[in-house]
């Protein structure tokens, strides 16, 4: 199972990202650059961080017309999960995979600090890890993070339960000070109608390690979790064939050594 | 016939635009009382070769709604100068 981590000229959160899927979950991570026309058969894309195209014009306004974003948006459209944070997702915004768009601060300030989010929904390829009211330590490290759609967008969002992180304060209150960009409703992050596009400021890459926190962990155990039950093709025929305890629970450490074994295998 | 193409973005209204109010709160520190509204935004500049006006017009529109400004947050303004109306 490979996931694709999309490198723009200004990234710089891929390499994060990759040590997230590689060292943080044992899942195969491939670099795929933005001229690239191919998806390599990644099962999953990561829009990572960073500053692509060095924010000209609008944040990710030009990332969205590179090579691969035709690639991402097709796979996307045929309910691919892909996850955009921070800059990846001001370009899923700009490209139309989610609504809104992402503004200057409301402090016209870069927030760079340790923020709270709740996980609002677990239904996503990338929170099913977690439980809904979760409250989780994620860093953000952002100068245009404040969500922004009209009313009746918002509103959609939150009837159709597509507002997937909040900022909150330490008893988990959406409050004005938990707040750190200004954004409609402390929305941190949302999908996309058919939920398997998930777009977030915050950085849960960043918190995949004991030392530095591991809050971020769950995001890509879901991923890999929703990718294998969704049908890997031969991970999940394997693990069905195999009718064992690990095969009821994707996540014990048993059935990562068992990939892993598998995956070294000849 | 070549145009002078200039474009205005400014944030749309209702959306909020930190830039402008933090240039409204200067200005009003510095002494200049009776300011209002301010909108802050992006000019954008260029030369277009196109038939007619009509046909510069139309293409402007697409290029502002495709990449230019982003109509969920921003609006824009086109002013278009043919080599006849610019020259004195």
């Amino acid at each position: 199972m490979k996931i694709g981590i999309v490198r723009f000229p200004g990234s710089n959160c891929d390499q994060d990202c990759h040590r997230a899927v590689d060292e943080g979950v044992g899942a195969e991570a491939v670099y795929l650059w933005h001229k690239s026309h191919n998806l390599e058969g990644c099962r999953a894309i990561l829009l990572p961080g960073g500053f692509s195209y060095g924010d000209h014009l609008r944040a990710g306004a030009i990332a969205r017309f590179s090579p691969i974003m035709r690639e991402v948006i097709a796979f996307a459209r045929d309910g691919g999960p892909v996850l955009g944070i921070c800059n990846g997702f001001q370009i899923l915004c700009e490209a139309g995979l989610l609504p809104g768009a992402l503004v200057r601060n409301d402090s016209l300030r870069f927030r760079s600090y340790p923020v709270r989010v709740r996980v609002e929904q677990a239904d996503t390829p990338f929170t099913s890890e977690y439980e809904e009211g979760d409250v989780l330590r994620m860093p953000i490290a952002h100068g245009e993070g404040q969500y922004v759609a009209d009313r009746s967008a918002i509103d959609a969002l939150e009837s159709e339960r597509r507002v997937i992180f909040r900022y909150v304060d330490e008893l988990g209150q959406p409050t004005e000070e938990a707040n750190p960009n200004g954004s409609a409703r402390n929305i941190a992050g949302i999908c996309d109608e058919g939920r398997r596009v998930v777009g977030l400021m915050p950085h849960p890459e960043r918190v995949v390690s004991n030392l530095l926190g591991a809050d971020g962990l769950g995001v890509f155990h879901s991923l890999i979790g929703s990718v294998r039950a969704t049908g890997d093709g031969t991970a999940t025929q394997t693990l069905e064939a195999g009718d064992g305890p690990a095969a009821q629970a994707p996540e014990t450490p048993a059935t990562q050594a068992a990939e892993a074994a598998e995956a070294s295998a000849p | 016939m070549r145009f002078e193409i200039e474009i205005q973005v400014t944030p749309r209204e209702g959306i909020v635009d930190p830039e402008g109010q933090t240039i409204g709160q200067a200005l009003d520190n510095l002494g200049y009382s009776g300011v209002h509204h301010v909108k802050a935004g992006r000019l954008v500049r260029f030369e277009l070769d196109a038939d007619d006006t009509d046909q510069a017009r139309s293409s402007v529109d697409r290029m502002c709604e495709e990449l230019i400004a982003n109509p969920v947050i921003e609006r824009y303004e086109v002013q278009i100068r043919s080599p006849e109306t610019a020259s004195p």
